[in-house]
């Protein structure tokens, strides 16, 4: 369970998260919308570490992410992570791509990190791209390949921030579906996302955001029709 | 013109000009290796670190690119030798042209470095990954690829600097020459040789740079 009390968070003079109380439950798929600068992205950093905190605490399972005794490299394997621009290692093949980590972060010896990286692209449709650089990878394929590459640290969460929104139309489908598909197999998933059909269809709860602070909270139903808030209806009905 | 060319001497004495052109070629290899270190480490302090060590870093770079190699390698010789720090002839050039090579190799690291996007860095450290783990496996790897030219042409820059090495009496490829010249008056015959042997060293270097970029860089 990741539980968020009175997060806050300035960039300089800039307060970007004003103060977020969050619950994610194991096996939940939570989306989080909002319009662009609303604080999407930083939140989901601070989830990882990748970025401080500045008041308030989060926890992982029990475990305080930006406590100074954290082992945050080893809290950071349970908490897998799709970011929007393709960073697939660009000198790396796919497979080693996905097997680097198993192997210099969970000591696998080589080969069976590599039987692990071949079961992870195989599963999410890449297994024919195994020796492939991404360089010769679509940008679809690009993102499933990250998907992958984050899977084989086995996490307990998966957070994608707008893991779509760089892609052409055409090729959105083939993430979302990985995407459908992990939650499923019920992996507890924080979405950041832009794609609203997919909040809608896929989360067992939808959360707005605006301007650093969570404006509503509920479910798909709730949120997209028939939202508490002004501010949530007026967002909705820009974005559709 | 009445010089007569003398080339029989030059000629028995190939093997030791052969002999010093793989002490140049030593000396020089040797300096790259360091200095790639040293030269990695300086960029990344420059970029990520602030006080005194930073300043340490910077003051070496601008020591380095900005004023003569060879007071770099007298400052090594003489320099010490006036603190009562002796260092023997190969030391003095192996130490001169790390110094050299690194405040180069450190300014082109650093363009190397702003060159890979921050995301990277993201992505590995979200995987679990420490910083030297994604320093060493993810982002010096790219590095090395856009910096690959640079360092090529640094090591062809440290094998004909070597040459300098004769003016603090080590026998590298110059050193040797001028030894063996001084002894037989063939002065301009020995340089010539000398100056075909540095020429196909550093050809060599050219060459098998290229072939090396084929089979590290298929992506
Ligand atoms: N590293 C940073 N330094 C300074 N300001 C930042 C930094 N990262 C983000 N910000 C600012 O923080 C605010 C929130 O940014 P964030 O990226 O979290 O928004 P977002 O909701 O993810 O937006 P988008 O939908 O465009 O991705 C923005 O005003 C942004 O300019
Ligand atoms: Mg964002």
């Amino acid at each position: 369970m990741i539980e968020i009390r009175g997060l806050h968070k300035y960039f300089g003079e800039v307060h970007v998260l004003q103060g977020i109380d969050l619950d994610v439950n194991k096996g939940e798929v939570l989306s989080i919308i909002g319009a662009s600068g609303s604080g999407k992205s930083t939140l989901l950093y601070c989830i990882n570490a990748l970025e401080g905190i500045d008041e308030g605490r989060i926890t992982v399972d029990g475990v305080e992410v930006h406590a100074k005794s954290t082992d945050i490299n080893k809290l950071r394997q349970k908490l897998g992570m799709v970011f929007q621009q393709w960073n697939s290692f660009p000198h790396l093949t796919a497979l080693e791509n996905v097997a680097l980590s198993p192997r210099i972060v969970r000591k696998m010896s080589r080969s069976d990190a590599k039987k692990l990286a071949a079961r992870r692209l195989e599963h999410i449709g890449l297994g024919d791209k195994l020796n492939s650089y991404p360089n010769a990878l679509s940008g679809g394929q690009q993102q499933r390949l990250a998907i992958a590459r984050a899977l084989a640290m086995e996490p307990s969460y998966m957070l994608f921030d707008e893991t779509t929104s760089a892609l052409d139309p055409e090729l959105v489908g083939e993430v979302l579906d990985a995407m459908r598909l992990l939650a499923e197999e019920g992996m507890t998933m924080i979405c950041v996302t832009h794609e609203m059909g997919f909040a809608r269809d896929v989360s067992d709860r939808v959360a707005y955001i605006h301007d650093g602070a969570i404006e509503e909270i509920g479910t798909p139903e709730q949120i997209f029709s028939n939202p508490k808030s002004e501010r949530t209806s007026r967002f909705l009905a820009n974005v559709r | 013109m009445d010089y007569n060319f003398h080339w029989r001497p030059v000629f028995r004495s190939l093997p030791d000009l052969l002999n010093a052109g793989l002490v140049t070629l030593e000396v020089a290899t040797l300096s790259m290796v360091f200095g790639v270190i040293i030269g990695i480490v300086f960029a990344i302090i420059r970029l990520k670190m602030r006080g005194p060590i930073r300043w340490f870093v910077i003051s070496w770079i601008e020591l380095a690119r900005n004023t003569p190699a060879l007071f770099q390698l007298f400052f090594f010789g003489f320099g010490l030798g006036a603190f009562g720090i002796h260092l023997t002839p190969f030391w003095i050039v192996l130490a001169g042209l790390t110094f050299n090579n690194a405040g180069y190799l450190a300014e082109n690291f650093r363009g190397g470095f702003q060159a890979i996007p921050e995301t990277q860095m993201r992505a590995a450290r979200s995987l679990g990954m420490n910083a030297s783990q994604a320093y060493v496996r993810v982002i010096i790897p790219q590095v090395l690829r856009t910096v690959y030219h640079p360092m090529t042409n640094q090591m062809v820059w440290a094998v004909l600097m070597s040459s300098l090495g004769m003016l603090v009496g080590f026998r590298e490829l110059s050193g040797e020459t001028q030894f063996l010249a001084s002894k037989t008056f063939r002065i301009f015959e020995y340089f010539a040789v000398a100056a075909v042997i540095y020429y196909v060293i550093v050809k060599i270097i050219i060459g098998g740079s290229r072939l090396l970029s084929f089979r590290l860089f298929r992506y």
